[in-house]
């Protein structure tokens, strides 16, 4: 092997087209590690596997970008939260107005609508709902008064648009429809023509109004959902969860295990390796047993036995990983130390008197820098892919929801088979991009490295 | 070295790692094996007890039901040897012993599909399942990986290397399991051509099962096929280029040899050593793959009964597993190591 110098490194790697086209990608991905960490709040992918954080959001919906290309736009699954808010005071009749404006341009039925508010009130206010639709009717949805009480409480409620009260409150306002609206469901009549049963687009009001006659009375927190089958940049799966956190989450998990896995195992290789080679006799013969030893276990059914026996916690989990990718880096290394050990330089200081350790640390190591880093660029991939096949078989870390659990979900759920790709395609484009990433680094690397290979 | 001497030293060394590997196994899983069978008797115990009213009407105070029960436990206990711990010597002695004599034991709570739970019939059942799809797969890939490797090998720079090159490289880094469900969603959900799981529906008894076993196949193959070759054409191309250089090439060349008889015939049977190596090596390495890939087709083999012993604890069936998946591995090095000797006789001698 011989030497190659930093900047001689630096001068072929910016030769190489694969070397820029890894770095460039490796640039993205760090961009959206970093990006991932400002917009999405922590709490959200911690709350990843918890339902209860889901709840308004729509089961399986497709990214809501497919609309672009859909002659038919699908509903879109629509969140509001921030309605214009008024207040109102009639005599000693005073209340809160919340307007929610829904631009509605989609040519099926939502799934249904959910409004979900949190009220502080005292005696018993009435809650009245109502929709001004495009056409510039009005149909009153809901009117009921809050449940009594004496003291200030804060009251929380989801009304649904199955609520019986809605179906009834439409039956009594049938007039305003040509046809037959029994056997409809709420959302199908209040999204419809008055003429007949199809999608009546435009602006509609959602009005809900609070009365009372104390004047505390407000809502604090008001929701509402018109549900659809679209939704976000990434669509949503089985369990609601939407996909575009999962997935920017998982580029800092990804590279933060590829990389440690693999500075962890290229570390502990070269030092066995050079250490090894560098003692020889006795020494090297039983560490290179050993070396066997590590060599001939079976790797991924060890690792599947120390998941579910020790923990799948991922920090123990880049320590078994550790553990089984050292063991061919330490065969190399000592090899390149057996040839470096016999050069003039090294058999010198030998003599001059100087402690192994030295020797090794300055004279050996940094030989093997080069080779060391093309090393670490190379292990990175198997790392990530090995992972995530872990992870895919269920035994990944249940606290940080990787691009491999992503998957596992998905084929529990059988989303191959019925055709949600955006649960599919996704996590693992991004798996397979971030491997390519580094084995860009690691060829263009070790073509400089090992110059046997150029040609 | 003589031969004699290296085949017994591989021999040693096989055994040794054989004998750690499953140490470690039993270390690994012996300890939560044992509290899962206590408690499994505990609940035996009690459910049996309780559910016969004779028992429990005899015993007026029921500290001493208690104490009764308590007993029944033990003796159970007891008898299967659990009140030695797992790693008391004779028990881990004991195990080794039954295995190294191929006696596997019976699962505790997996069968084979014929219903049998020795352990035994339970890998004989999936072991060929296993090797038949990987090995079929392994056959297609080295075939189109040398044909393709030795092409781009050959007209280094042309269009056909730079393909194969890049295809190579980027092959590489696609989890199988992924271009598994990717190829699933195609070709059961889209084109409805090939079926979803790739277990067959109808039993083994039947006439019919070779056929649907076979077409349930295809899925799983063509993934495989389609993952690997890039990489084998990828290293047979490396392998050639070496070679093309060498001076015997060159004067074949000068001889007016052409081209093709000089790369099919004599290049080939140059670079034959490491590619039979690397063929045995990776026709074990793709056993130990085959956990997540016949995960994701349902391929009812060793892989998914891996699995499945290991999410249930089944001791004997994980220990049995490893066993034969460690077995499988260490043969094929050591036949790799063989083969590579006799083709290149340097490395018998040490030299």
């Amino acid at each position: 092997m011989s030497s190659v110098s930093a900047s001689e490194i630096k001068k072929e790697f910016l030769k190489s087209k694969m070397g820029i086209a890894g770095i460039g990608i490796l640039v993205i991905l760090i961009a959206i590690s970093i990006g991932a960490a400002v917009i999405i709040p922590v709490e959200t992918f911690q709350q990843w596997n918890n339902p209860q954080n889901w709840i308004f959001y729509p089961k399986t919906a497709i990214p809501s970008w497919i609309n672009l290309f859909m002659f038919e736009k699908i509903p879109e699954h629509k969140i509001l939260d921030e309605p214009s808010v008024s207040t109102i005071s009639l005599d000693e009749i005073s209340g809160v107005s919340h307007q929610f404006h829904v631009n509605y341009v989609y040519d099926d039925f939502p799934s249904d609508f959910i409004y979900e508010f949190t009220a502080k009130y005292s005696g018993s206010p009435l809650l009245q709902i109502s929709v001004i639709r495009p056409d510039g009717s009005n149909i009153k949805l809901l009117s009921a008064s809050l449940p009594n009480t004496d003291d200030l409480v804060m009251h929380n409620e989801k009304i649904f648009s199955t609520d019986g009260t809605i179906k009834k409150n439409l039956f009594l306002q049938s007039d305003k429809f040509d046809f037959s609206i029994e056997g409809f469901s709420a959302e199908d009549i209040v999204f419809s023509k008055s003429t007949d049963n199809v999608v009546l687009k435009g602006d509609y009001v959602f009005l809900v109004n609070l009365y009372g006659v104390q004047k505390e009375n407000s809502i604090v927190d008001s929701t509402l959902i018109v549900g659809g089958k679209a939704f976000g940049i990434m669509g949503t799966d089985e369990l609601r969860r939407d996909l575009a956190v999962g997935i920017l989450w998982g580029t800092p998990l990804a590279l933060f295990i590829g990389i440690a896995v693999a500075i962890g195992s290229v570390v502990m290789g070269l030092v066995y390796g050079v250490y090894a080679g560098f003692k020889g006799k006795l020494t090297d013969e039983s560490m290179m047993r050993f070396n066997d030893v590590i060599y001939a276990l079976p790797v991924l059914p060890f690792l599947i036995i120390l998941a579910v026996t020790i923990s799948n916690s991922i920090f123990l989990m880049i320590g078994f990983l550790t553990i089984f990718g050292w063991v061919g880096i330490a065969k190399v290394s000592r090899s390149m130390a057996l040839q470096i050990k016999t050069r003039g330089y090294v058999e010198a200081s030998k003599m001059m008197g100087q402690k192994n350790s030295k020797i090794i640390f300055k004279h050996i190591l940094p030989q093997l820098l080069p080779y060391a880093f093309a090393s670490i660029a190379i292990s990175v991939p198997a790392a990530i892919t090995t992972e995530a096949g872990l992870s895919f078989l269920g035994l990944g870390d249940p606290s940080f929801p990787t691009w491999g659990q992503i998957l596992h979900d998905a084929n529990t759920h059988g989303a191959a088979a019925r055709g949600l790709w955006w649960w599919i395609v996704p996590p693992g484009l991004m798996i397979a991009i971030t491997g390519l990433a580094f084995v860009f680094l690691g060829n263009a690397l070790d073509v400089i490295v090992n110059p046997k290979l150029k040609r | 070295m003589g031969l004699k001497k290296y085949l017994a030293t591989r021999g040693i060394t096989m055994f040794g790692v054989l004998m750690v590997t499953l140490l470690l196994t039993i270390i690994l899983v012996g300890s939560n094996m044992d509290i899962i069978l206590k408690q499994g008797i505990t609940f035996q115990v009690r459910a049996e007890i309780t559910g016969d009213p004779k028992i429990s009407d005899s015993f007026s105070d029921p500290a001493e039901f208690e104490a009764f029960v308590q007993d029944q436990i033990e003796q159970r206990v007891k008898a299967l040897g659990l009140d030695t711990p797992w790693y008391s010597p004779q028990r881990i002695g004991l195990t080794m012993y039954k295995i190294l004599i191929l006696d596997f034991g019976h699962a505790t709570f997996l069968t084979s599909d014929s219903g049998s739970s020795d352990v035994k019939d339970i890998l004989l059942e999936k072991l060929p399942r296993t090797i038949l799809l990987f090995t079929t797969a392994t056959i297609i890939i080295s075939i189109i990986g040398i044909f393709l490797g030795a092409l781009a090998g050959s007209k280094v720079g042309s269009a056909v290397d730079r393909i194969t090159s890049t295809f190579a490289v980027v092959s590489s880094s696609f989890p199988v399991w992924w271009i598994g469900m990717l190829m699933i969603f195609l070709f059961s959900f889209v084109y409805q051509i090939f079926p979803a799981r790739a277990t067959p529906s109808i039993p083994p008894t039947d006439p019919g099962y070779i056929a649907a076993l076979l077409y349930h196949m295809a899925l799983p193959v063509i993934t495989i096929v389609m993952i690997g070759f890039g990489a084998w054409a990828y290293l047979v191309r490396n392998f050639m280029i070496g070679i093309m250089q060498e001076d015997f090439i060159s004067a074949k060349r000068a001889m007016g040899i052409s081209q093709k008889k000089i790369i099919y015939g004599h290049a080939i049977k140059n670079a034959a050593p490491p590619i039979i190596t690397i063929l045995a090596l990776s026709l074990s390495g793709s056993l130990g793959g085959a956990i997540i890939t016949e995960a994701v087709f349902d391929w009812p083999g060793m892989g998914r009964l891996y699995f499945e012993a290991i999410t249930v604890m089944d001791l004997p069936v994980i220990i049995g597993a490893t066993y034969v998946l460690t077995l499988f591995f260490l043969i094929s090095i050591l036949v790799a190591d063989l083969l590579y000797g006799y083709f290149d006789p340097r490395v018998k001698t040490g030299s």
